[in-house]
């Protein structure tokens, strides 16, 4: 028998240690010990109910425990076998206890449709792939389905691109289908960019054979036979196991001539990205596979119509793409069962910035960003506290507090003045700056944008420079109304979607933090203390006792004042590197 | 490898693995063994999972434990890698966070050995497709 304990940072907090000392002294105690285990576990990532004890092998979960149940546990259950009921976990609804974890809604909470193999199967042997189910879809749309079947089956699953602007991917592949040519291409866009987002790198290294076989699908009923996955050139993990898996399915001949000897051919070819983030933008992509410049093209005419070598061309993202053999095999009627009304299926997130579990996680649409960070993602760091999240990288924007019960969806997120992107979420705490936060994913786009329009080449350098003399305490209110109209210019006139989304974490954190910026150009303060142009360290005069540790440590001998006497910090020396804090026994020196 | 020529070819392929038939993937039967799977996507890589792989391949082996050690995608546990999934015989599969060479030693020894569990196990809390059928 094994008792758990959760032993995450939040459970830890509320005294799990020594939960766990009370639970394996009570088992010595009546000697138990050598039957009963105590373990220490990971965060169970319901934090809110913590801290948790689960009972195996009968899954009894425990929730709020106290270090002074432990008594009660080990004498009722584990020595009379009857559940502590006042422990149990009762349901919000019927307020009923519910002895089971397998019962718990929470544990339903992350469903796995796309990442259903990543950190299942071994990747790199087409055999696991297949004894999940792999490549029946394949085979099921080349015998009873017609390229229309396809085509109207993935229309009703309701399915959109995950790449970011949610376009039905069922209407792309209409479009493409329609397009008369000899030759067509099916493109699986691999260049992922967006900073701290990378759910397609690691269902390409987890499961690349779910993205060949969709690629197929889509070729059957397009009517292509040639694909090209354009990944980029920094992904190196991820291009060995695509190339492991194109030659394991062209072996097969799950890949090339007559596949499943229904006379449908269909091959698949790598082309490498530089890591340019408007390679992602699906012209400039093709532009780049035929050895131009990266540079985006006014649609139309759309890929679907002219798009690789002037042929028509299907982009989907990858993954779009690994949820299509499950959509084919279950059923439209089966994931269009899942998510809100206009936005089907499941979404990966990346959930990166203070958050306590890292990681990448997979929700249904319709999910709450208070499910997703709270729940899933075990809270904030350090216990501070929640003060916004950006969904959608450089190109979305960040939301707040009032917008944690929204449910997460394409059209949801839109609204809120943000958006889905490729699902990259990244959460800030109290000590983050929003104006700095602006402003790193402006230096972003200013570097990344191909500079061949005017609004995005010269006015999000604008726009970045107003942040930095903002930042620099030498902003005026002025200069807010400017970002503002420059902002909304840019999103009007740019060519692509770079730069029609490049302003949105500038507009957004205006919309939401409008104080933090007046804070900036009118008091020439940063309240999260992080524009070091706006900080000043002081040394509160009735905390310190002269002990010199401060002034010892100063690099640039800022500090001035004599044994047991009171120090001062000269501002016009300081050049804030904060060692002179870290080392103060007495709390005397603050950043103001 | 032969090469799938029909439907009914990849049903027969996807069965014969399935029930572990297929001779070319194991001659042992994966349900008396014990299943190692290490997380090796970039990011476990890069936290330090190939060295641990290597441990397990060459520990289970020398300390005469018949065990299969395969690679696997990323397990989204970012926070605690590298993470190792061990199924034993009968039983449900773990994951273990956190795991370097000290702790990879303790998971043979106590786990694998003895089914002890060891300090560091991330619960599962997810489902999957299958479970939800």
């Amino acid at each position: 028998m094994h008792l758990l304990v959760c032993g995450g940072t939040g459970c830890h907090a509320s005294e799990s240690d020594a939960i766990v000392w009370n639970l394996r002294d009570e088992l010595e105690a009546k000697g138990l010990s050598e039957k009963v285990q105590v373990i220490l576990t990971g965060c169970f990532g319901f934090c809110e109910k913590g801290p948790i004890v689960k009972v195996m092998p009968d899954n009894t979960f425990y929730v709020q425990v106290k270090p002074e149940d432990a008594q009660e546990i080990v004498e009722e259950h584990i020595i009379k076998g009857r559940k502590v009921t006042r422990l149990l976990y009762h349901d919000p609804l019927t307020k009923e206890p519910i002895g089971d974890s397998k019962h718990m809604g929470f544990f339903k909470k992350q469903l796995r449709i796309v990442l259903r193999n990543c950190g299942f199967i071994n990747p790199e042997n087409i055999d696991e792939y297949i004894a999940r189910d792999g490549y029946m879809a394949l085979g099921k749309v080349l015998t009873e389905m017609t390229p229309q079947d396809v085509i109207r089956e993935i229309k009703d699953s309701g399915q959109r691109g995950r790449g970011g602007a949610g376009f039905p991917t069922g209407l792309k592949w209409e479009i493409a289908s329609k397009s008369k040519s000899d030759v067509k291409y099916v493109v699986c866009n691999a260049d992922e960019g967006d900073p701290g987002a990378f759910m397609d790198r690691s269902v390409l290294e987890g499961d690349p054979h779910s993205v060949l076989e969709a690629m197929a699908i889509c070729g059957y009923s397009i009517g292509a036979s040639n694909g090209l996955i354009y990944v980029r050139a920094e992904y190196p993990l991820a291009i060995h196991r695509l190339k492991v898996a194109i030659s394991q399915a062209r072996e097969y001949g799950l890949l090339g001539k007559d596949i499943l000897g229904t006379g449908f051919n269909f091959d698949i070819q790598l082309r490498y990205g530089a890591g340019a983030f408007v390679c992602g933008e699906e012209t400039a992509l093709i532009h780049s596979m035929e050895g131009l410049r990266g540079e985006p093209t006014i649609k139309p005419p759309f890929p679907a119509e002219a798009g690789f070598l002037g042929k028509p061309t299907n982009v989907n993202n990858v993954e779009t793409l690994a949820a299509i053999p499950i959509i084919i095999l279950k059923g439209a009627g089966w994931f269009n069962k899942i998510g809100t009304e206009k936005s089907k299926g499941t979404k990966v997130f990346a959930l990166a910035g203070k958050i306590n579990n890292v990681g990448l996680i997979e929700v249904p649409m319709g999910t709450t960003l208070r499910e997703v960070i709270f729940e899933i993602g075990g809270g904030i760091r350090n216990g501070k506290k929640f003060k916004a999240v950006q969904t959608g990288g450089p190109s979305g924007g960040c939301l707040t507090e009032k917008h944690l019960d929204l449910p997460i969806d394409f059209d949801n997120l839109v609204a809120a003045g943000s958006m889905m992107g490729s699902g990259g979420m990244i959460v800030m705490d109290e000590d983050d700056c929003m104006v700095s936060f602006a402003k790193f994913f402006l230096d972003f786009t200013v570097e990344e944008s191909c500079g061949k329009c005017a609004p995005c080449r010269i006015g999000n350098k604008r726009l970045n420079e107003l942040l930095n003399q903002i930042t620099e305490g030498k902003g005026t209110m002025s200069d807010l109304d400017r970002l503002k109209n420059m902002s909304n210019v840019i999103k009007d006139t740019s060519l692509c979607g770079l730069g029609q989304s490049s302003p949105n974490p500038v507009l957004s954190t205006l919309n939401n933090f409008m104080n933090e910026y007046v804070a900036h150009v009118v008091d020439k303060k940063c309240p999260a203390g992080q524009c070091k142009s706006l900080m000043e360290y002081y040394i509160i005069p009735e905390n310190c006792v002269g002990c010199t540790a401060c002034a010892r440590v100063c690099p640039v001998n800022a500090i001035t004042g004599q044994r047991k006497e009171i120090h001062k910090i000269n501002p016009d020396v300081c050049i804030k590197c904060g060692a002179c804090k870290e080392k103060c026994k007495f709390d005397a020196i603050i950043i103001r | 490898m032969s090469q799938i020529k029909s439907l009914a070819d990849l049903k027969k392929k996807r069965e014969e693995i399935k029930t572990g038939l297929d001779v070319r993937i194991k001659a042992i039967d994966p349900e008396k063994h014990v299943q190692v799977k290490v997380a090796m996507a970039t990011c476990g890589i890069a936290a330090g999972a190939k060295p641990i792989m290597e441990f397990f391949i060459e520990q289970l082996d020398r300390r005469n434990i018949p065990g299969i050690v395969t690679q696997t995608g990323c397990m989204g546990y970012c926070y605690a890698e590298p993470t190792v999934e061990i199924k034993l015989p009968g039983k449900d599969p773990v994951v273990f966070g956190y795991v370097d060479l000290k702790r990879a030693d303790q998971i043979i020894e106590k786990y694998i050995k003895e089914g002890e569990l060891i300090d560091g196990i991330i619960p599962v809390n997810y489902e999957t497709i299958d479970s939800k059928e």
